[in-house]
Parts: structure tokens; C-alpha cells; sequence
């Protein structure tokens, strides 16, 4: 099952656009001239570039124009657009902070403004993966340099010099020898009509003069407007006229509605219509599951009336989905030879020849995103036209969406993307978007349709649940000579295309096939399991799963060869390297092998790194334990320590955690730290709490009650975060989505340390009572 | 006909006398700073000040805060510069930013109850309120911060 190399090529874009002629709109003005050519990353020479990216794969791969990121008023204020989408992670600050230090911008003088959902103009905005700073770092630098060079020669004309003599300096042009300056403003008209140099031509700031980058003393942009209540997401959307939709849909993937009777919610102050909303079969990608909307004056009479519904459901064919006796399927399948996706050596001679085998088997549940804000999304739609707006990762996927589902041309609709409040992986998918647009066009207002977080519990795209089954071969001395690690779990594929029953090539890459540990015989294999719900991302992926059951298992050699975990660890990383581990096409987050390597020294970094700064070995009070773990993921490598504490009644604290991070060039420390931090109480919550479960086909939770994370007053008292300094040509790589694998892990190695009980199934729940 | 003073401005409603307190801030009167998170009081996302106490819209009803007084976000400081707020800033809190208008409501009720709580007074006081991006170590630092003068 190769279908799926990257996901978003699912949407089935061509691969890229090389040279792409753009109309421009009213967002340029100042710098902006009428017509002009868009540079897409594959014209770029790998000079210009310095390493390169898989950023010119994704669909509509990288524009790299001024003209269409950045705009310069008269006044001076320079307006640079931000393309990707805000869900927390700093994002919508960090890129044009990039451009702002490559033009010599001031940043108090810098507005950002979002963009819509236009790929062809702005390039990929897919914003998941881990990827924005990744790729878009040297694009975002060589837009702010074309503008800088722009802005000097419109100076440089003026004052009847040569270019190489005058320089932009914070927010100005400068003519030293004669003294002579001119404010951004001023040049502005000029310089829009000056030629956009050739990439190849353009002379990057030298790190050190670097007033931004690297150093994270600038706030978000929207720090003042999220504390005073300004910020608008996507709930917050008002138009006149709009009307609440609140939509009761099939409790069970694949079901149908048979009949509703709306009299009893009709009867409701507020509820203006009761009305069906159309969907689709199981599986098709992001498609509604169709159901029951209400509509109402507010949110509140529509909840009201959706509860006063009466509604009977087919469940159809999975009605009988039920988590416990799924779990032993895997557990089964996980005994059984699997489908061989990695082989080196003879793992299965090499484990009946081994002088010890340690067995771990590895269950970790079907996981929910609860973002803070739940799906909704605003539809204005009239005609063949539609307006969206909404909280959305892939606003240019969601504008195809759209129009497919509306059956209207792409470029009639405009999606406006708002602040996301969370996203982790639930707002890639668009399907929120749809309904609203499905059901403004029917009701010809514009609409809200708002999830519950009941509606987000039951009817999501969860996490997979997996069984990771690993065996390790000792030898006499204790040295591990075989491993085979079966993955048993549904692939998120299964969205997608039924009948999908093995991993995709971008799940197996995300810590099972690309095991770094220097073993003779290795075995990487993946059994069948086919889905009865929708899955989907969840930020960290299978990353969650594979580096759970890879770093407890290195923590249960330890103890069974009574050898120090880090010390085991670092034994099983082996020399510093570049593993090639033998895979077909082994997936490499999408990014080319040559800039990122899976490179064994980076990895024996973090690990080094933390064990010295989180004083690894120190002595703890009776009842506290330390645990480590790394794993290399999005191409980046953290390797965190936990410290926790277990009293005799089993309840479990943590009063510190140390992580340290290698993302290679970085942007904003101060934002990393951010995501490391907020990484830690995600792999808490899930670690001790995070499981949905199915029963005849339904998920069985609720609400934050039965659907528990983490609060306040279980967070770690400290989490310090140490971040590697990059190498001079060191490419940037993730950093939201990498903190969350090793945490598990780590607080399980450190509980076996603190009381001897060795925890192979999530979450926690329990099982340290008694 | 129901009236209630919101952020020092009379609002009247008569319709549904049930309905919560936080659609009728959002939908009816516009003031989107108050969150929906949960609906049954579990995240605190939609926190509110109702004279002194802090107190979860989504499971208040309009006609409960009758006569009284209601602050939001939107009217905790006329410049947004409340100690709270400014503290916030100052220890770059927010992530995705959603839950952080209930965060920063809870803790000034909090601080208008008890001005110098303790850590432990903090994290007591602040664990109604979820974040699912974690920003929960900034939280206690902002509060103790706000506490300890901006």
C-alpha cells in the first residue's frame, strides 16, 4: 500500500508549479507593480539555497516573490503576510520575523497580516508536519533580501550612486559617504518599480549581524490582543445575518440516518429550522457524516434543540467496534510474522540463537486532540460563491474541498483563515468547513456551525491504537545482537481508501523502520489491522506509539542486564553515524536524505546534552526515580529526562523535567521553549490519562470529565529545556510536534526506577494504585 | 425582561430565561473574549467575574446573573494594562491563545480574594482551568508575578 508518500498529496495537486504568472490583489501596494513572475523552490540552485528542503514537493511547493509577502505604505509601515496557520506555535510571528531581519525592517514597524487560502499565490500553506520554519526559513530570508535590495537601489538611483554604496539599516537606506538617508517609506513607490533580483544574485545578512533570528526576545504578534480578548478565532467570526447551526451526526463511522422528528426541538425559544445535512460514506477523506442540523438565534437554543431531537441511526457496519476485543486482535496479530518492511540480518535466527530474548508488548490507545476550541467554521455562501472562514491547517485544501463539495469553481472561494485554538493535527482535516458551507447554501444566510465537545470526542478522526511488540536478542555478555519490533496498528490511510490494512509509508517512517540502534539483525514488521473508525492525525503520529515501545524497551534491557539506562542507551545508539537502515523508499518526513540524515552523533548529542544539564545520576529522595528517552522525529532529535515521585499510594507526581532539542537552525528559542514545555504536559495527559474506547461501535467518552488531561496542579513544577546550538550550515528542522514522543517513555523509565513496576499499556490510569 | 450590568453597561434580554450566560455574551451581545471549551464546566475557558467571584458561563444562566454584575475580558481593564494582563505579557503565556481570556479572569478573582497566594495557593486556585498546549508553568510564574507587582 504505496499510495500515500506524502499525505497532502492525496489532494491529488501536481507536484509543483515551477513558474507560475500571478494576478495580484489589493494586499500590494507600495512594493507592488502590477503583473509579475513567482519563483517557485525547484527553479532555485542548490547554491542559493544551501541545503535543500522537501518544501518543493509539497503541493504548489514555495513562492519566493517580495511582491506578494510584503508590502511598504508611505509611512513607512511594512505589511508582511503570513501564510501558514496560528495554532500555538508561534508561527504567524516567527516567518515574518524572518523576512522583517533579512529587509532590515524594524519590527514595532512590521504588521503581520494572515493570508487566505491561495496556494498558487503564496505557495504551500499546509500547516502540519512540523514544517514551516523547516522549509520556509531560506525562502522567508531571501524574500526579506530581495526587498532590502529593492529598497537600496530605488536609494541608490535617487541619489545617482552606486548600489554597492548605500545599505539598508533598521527601517532606512543609508549613503554613508555622503551621509545621505532615506526612510523605507520614502523609497517605497520606487523601489516597487525596481526588478525583483535573481535569487541567485542575492547577498544574505551575515548571522552575526542578526537582530532577530536566533535570539526570541520578540513577542508573538498576537500576545495583546489574546489578553484582552481581541483575538479572532474562528468561533468569534460574526456576520450580519448569521445564523448557529449545532448538528447531531451518526454516533458511529459509517452510519446513516433512518429517521429524526424535529416537532419537539422546533418548539424551542430560538430554534428557526430543523433540517438534514448531507453525507458521505465511510471512508471519504474529510466528507461530513451528514446527520441532523438545527438552526438557531444563538448557540445556546441550538444545543438546546439538537437535545430535543429524536433520531434513529443505522449504525452500520461499525456497530459492533469494541476497543477491548479489538486490542487482542492486534495483541495476536502483534504474535504473528507481519508484512517485512526492514531487514537486516536474520533477526529470526539470530532471537532462537540469542542467549536471553526480552518480550515487550506495547498497547497505547486511540488518543483525542481536544483543542481548546472545538471544530466550527463560519459559511457565507451565495450563488456559486462561497466565504469561509475558519479555523483551518490546510486552508488551501479546505478551498479545494469546498469547492468540490459545492460543485463550484476553486477560485470562488476564499477561505479566511482565523487564529486556530489548537489544532494538533484535528484541523487539517476540513470537514467542520464543509458542513458549514453545505448548509449555508441551503439556508442561502450565512451560518456558524459550532462542534460540542461532545461532537469532538464522538465524532473525530482519533489517533490509531497500536500494539508495538519488540524482542531483543541478548547475547552472553549482555550485548543485543537481534531485534524485531512488529507494529500492529490502522493506518490513517483508512481514511482515505477502504480496504486499507497496512501502515503508509509516512507512518512506518515515524520511529519503526528508521530505529537508529547499531544491531546486527533487525526486523521491522507490520501485521495487518483494519479500521472500524476514522483515524487520523494527532500531533507526533505514530511517533507517540513507536517511541514508546522502543525507549521502554531500552529502559527493560537496562534492567534486566542491571546496566544504567543512559548508559544502555547510548550502548545501543553505537558509533556516531549516518544509519541507512535497508527500506525501500524509506520516508524521511519528506525531506531529501542528504540534508537530513539520520545521523547518530546529533542523536548521542541530546542525550549527553540533557543527562549533564538535567543531572542525570543525581541523588532524589526515597520514592522518586529518573527516566530518560530520545528519539529522532520531524528530523529533529530530543532526548528528554523525567523525575517523578510515587507515594505509597501510588499517586504520581513530576517535579522536573529536563529535554534537550536539536532542530538545527532555529528562529525563535523563546517560542521553542514554548512548545518543548507545553510537550511535556501533552505527554503527561496522555501518558496518565489519554484513552478513547469504543463500544458497540461509539466512542464511550464524553467531556474533559471522562476524557481527562492534564491541569495545573499536576503539571511539572520545572520543565528546562536546553536547546543545541546549530552548526554554521545546520538545515532548521521541526519543533512542534517532536517534544511530545520521548516524554512517555521517560516518565515510565523513571516510574520502573522509582518502584520497580514496569508499565507496557497506557494509560497510567490505575495501575500504580494497589 | 431580564437586566444585568456587563462590563458597567445595562443589557436587557427577553428571551429564553435559561439561556446560558455564555451565548448570551457571544451571540446576543457580541462579546466573543468569553470562550466555549466544554459547556458543562469542566475547562473554564468561559470564566467570567460576577461581582467578586469568578464563575463559568456556560453553566450560569442569564437569568441567574439578573441584577448583578458581569465582567468579561473585554471589560477587566479599559486599556488591558490589569496587573493580570500585563503580567501575561511580560512572561509570554499564550500559545494558541483560546483558553487564555478564562485563565487570566480566574486568576484575577483570585487575586481579588487572596493577593499574595502561595505556588501551591496558585496552582489550587488556576485547576479548573485547562490548556491543552500546556503553557501551565507560565501561568503560575504570570499569577505570581501579577501578585508581586508588574
Amino acid at each position: 500500500m504505496n499510495f500515500i508518500d506524502h499525505p497532502r498529496k492525496l489532494r491529488g495537486f501536481e507536484k509543483h508549479i515551477r513558474v507560475e504568472k500571478v494576478s495580484r490583489r489589493s494586499i500590494l501596494k507600495g512594493l507592488g507593480v502590477t503583473g509579475g513572475f513567482v519563483l517557485a523552490a525547484p527553479v532555485m540552485s542548490r547554491q542559493a539555497l544551501a541545503y535543500e528542503t522537501g518544501a518543493g514537493q509539497m503541493p504548489h511547493g514555495v513562492v519566493v516573490d517580495p511582491r506578494v509577502f510584503v508590502s511598504v505604505a508611505p509611512d513607512g509601515i511594512v505589511t508582511i503576510i503570513g501564510h501558514r496557520s496560528e495554532m500555538g506555535t508561534g508561527v504567524r510571528t516567527s516567518l515574518p520575523l524572518i523576512v522583517a531581519e533579512e529587509m532590515e525592517a524594524d519590527w514595532s514597524r512590521v504588521k503581520v497580516q494572515q493570508a487566505h487560502g491561495d496556494e498558487v499565490k503564496f505557495g504551500n500553506q499546509d500547516t502540519d508536519g512540523s514544517r514551516s520554519t523547516r522549509h520556509y526559513l531560506m525562502p522567508m530570508r531571501q524574500i526579506g533580501a530581495s526587498a532590502r535590495t529593492m529598497l537600496e537601489q530605488a536609494a541608490a538611483k535617487r541619489w545617482g550612486v552606486p548600489a554597492t554604496e548605500v545599505k539598508a539599516v533598521n527601517h532606512e537606506v543609508v549613503h554613508s559617504a555622503s551621509g545621505r538617508k532615506l526612510g523605507f517609506g520614502e523609497l517605497a513607490a520606487d523601489a516597487a518599480k525596481e526588478s525583483v533580483p535573481s535569487i541567485e544574485g542575492l547577498k544574505l545578512k551575515d548571522a552575526k549581524d542578526f537582530r532577530y533570528l536566533g535570539k526570541g526576545q520578540v513577542g508573538i504578534v498576537d500576545l495583546h490582543d489574546i489578553t484582552t480578548g481581541k483575538a479572532l478565532y474562528g468561533a468569534d467570526v460574526r456576520l450580519p445575518g448569521m445564523k448557529y447551526a449545532v448538528i447531531a451526526r451518526p454516533p458511529v463511522t459509517g452510519g446513516k440516518l433512518v429517521s429524526f422528528d424535529p416537532e419537539a426541538a422546533l418548539k424551542i425559544p430560538g430554534v428557526e429550522k430543523v433540517m438534514q445535512v448531507r453525507g458521505w460514506p465511510w471512508p471519504s477523506k474529510f466528507q461530513p457524516l451528514g446527520g441532523v442540523a438545527v438552526i438557531a438565534r444563538n448557540t445556546g437554543a441550538a444545543i438546546k434543540g439538537r437535545d430535543a431531537l429524536k433520531l434513529v441511526w443505522d449504525d452500520g457496519p461499525n456497530g459492533k467496534y469494541d476497543s477491548v476485543a479489538y486490542r487482542k486482535e492486534l495483541e495476536e496479530a502483534s504474535r504473528k510474522p507481519g508484512l517485512v518492511l526492514r531487514k537486516e540480518g536474520d533477526a529470526d535466527a539470530a532471537l532462537k540463537g540469542a542467549d536471553k530474548v526480552i518480550v515487550g508488548e506495547y498497547y497505547i490507545p486511540h488518543l483525542a486532540h481536544v483543542a481548546m476550541e472545538p471544530p466550527v467554521a463560519v459559511a457565507n455562501v451565495k450563488g456559486d460563491k462561497a466565504d469561509i472562514w475558519a479555523p483551518v491547517q490546510s486552508p488551501g485544501g479546505t478551498r479545494e474541498d469546498v469547492a468540490k463539495t459545492l460543485e463550484i469553481p476553486e477560485g470562488n472561494v476564499t477561505v479566511n483563515v482565523t487564529l486556530l485554538g489548537g489544532g494538533f493535527g484535528r484541523k487539517s482535516k476540513c470537514d467542520f468547513a464543509l458542513e458549514a458551507a453545505l448548509l449555508s447554501k441551503e439556508l442561502g444566510a450565512p451560518v456558524k456551525v459550532q462542534w460540542t465537545r461532545e461532537d469532538d470526542l464522538h465524532n473525530g478522526f482519533v489517533h490509531t491504537v497500536s500494539v508495538e511488540r519488540i524482542e531483543a536478542g541478548l547475547d552472553k555478555s549482555g550485548k543485543v545482537i537481534a531485534w524485531r519490533h512488529r507494529s500492529v496498528a490502522p493506518s490513517i490511510a483508512s481514511t482515505f481508501a477502504a480496504g486499507t490494512v497496512h501502515q503508509a509509508p509516512f507512518e512506518i517512517g515515524m520511529g519503526l523502520v528508521d530505529m537508529p540502534f547499531e544491531i546486527a539483525n533487525i526486523s521491522c514488521e507490520n501485521p495487518e489491522a483494519a479500521a472500524h473508525t476514522r483515524i487520523g492525525w494527532f500531533r507526533s503520529v505514530s511517533n507517540i506509539p513507536r517511541a514508546f515501545a522502543v525507549q521502554s524497551m531500552v529502559g527493560e534491557i537496562a534492567q534486566a542486564t542491571g546496566r544504567d539506562q543512559k548508559d544502555m542507551l547510548l550502548e545501543l545508539i553505537g558509533s556516531p553515524r549516518i544509519v541507512k537502515p535497508n527500506v525501500k523508499d524509506l520516508w524521511n518526513y519528506g525531506e531529501p536524505q542528504d540534508s537530513y540524515p539520520i545521523d547518530t552523533a546529533r542523536l548521542r548529542k541530546v542525550v549527553e546534552l540533557v543527562a549533564e544539564k538535567g543531572e542525570w545520576g543525581r541523588k532524589l529522595p526515597k520514592g522518586h526515580g529518573l527516566g530518560i528517552a530520545v528519539h529522532r522525529s520531524f528530523v529533529s532529535y530530543i532526548a528528554t529526562i523525567v523525575e517523578v515521585a510515587v507515594d505509597d499510594k501510588g499517586k504520581l507526581t513530576v517535579p522536573r523535567v529536563d529535554t534537550a532539542i536539536d532542530c538545527g537552525t532555529y528562529v525563535n528559542p523563546e517560542r521553542i521553549a514554548s512548545q518543548i514545555e507545553g510537550a511535556a504536559i501533552m505527554g503527561l495527559s496522555l501518558a496518565k490519562y489519554g484513552e478513547i474506547t469504543f463500544k458497540d461501535g461509539k466512542v464511550q467518552q464524553k467531556n474533559f470529565d471522562d476524557f481527562q488531561v492534564v491541569r495545573i496542579d499536576e503539571s511539572p513544577a520545572v520543565t528546562n529545556v536546553y536547546i543545541v546550538p546549530p552548526g554554521p550550515a545546520t538545515p532548521p528542522s521541526g519543533v512542534g510536534e517532536p517534544g511530545v514522543p520521548p516524554f512517555a517513555p521517560a516518565l515510565i523509565n523513571a516510574i520502573f526506577a522509582a518502584t520497580g513496576k514496569r508499565i507496557r499499556s497506557l494509560p497510567i490510569g490505575k495501575q500504580l494504585e494497589a | 425582561m431580564i437586566k444585568v450590568k456587563i462590563n458597567g453597561q445595562e443589557q436587557s434580554w427577553d428571551g429564553d430565561p435559561d439561556l446560558p450566560l455564555l451565548w448570551f455574551l457571544r451571540d446576543e451581545a457580541g462579546l466573543t473574549g468569553t470562550k466555549y471549551g466544554c459547556g458543562q464546566a469542566l475547562c473554564g475557558a468561559c470564566t467570567v467575574i460576577v461581582d467578586k467571584e469568578a464563575v463559568r458561563a456556560c453553566i450560569t444562566s442569564i437569568n441567574d446573573v439578573a441584577g448583578r454584575e458581569v465582567t468579561t475580558i473585554e471589560g477587566l481593564h479599559p486599556n488591558g494594562d490589569h496587573p493580570v494582563q500585563k503580567a501575561w505579557r511580560q512572561v509570554n503565556v499564550p500559545q494558541c491563545g483560546f483558553c487564555q481570556a478564562g485563565q487570566i479572569m480566574q486568576a484575577a478573582a483570585l487575586l481579588m480574594d487572596n493577593p499574595k497566594p502561595s505556588h501551591d495557593q496558585i496552582r489550587e486556585a488556576m485547576s479548573g482551568n485547562i490548556c491543552r498546549c500546556g503553557c501551565y508553568q507560565r501561568i503560575e510564574n504570570a499569577v505570581h508575578l501579577a501578585s508581586t507587582g508588574v
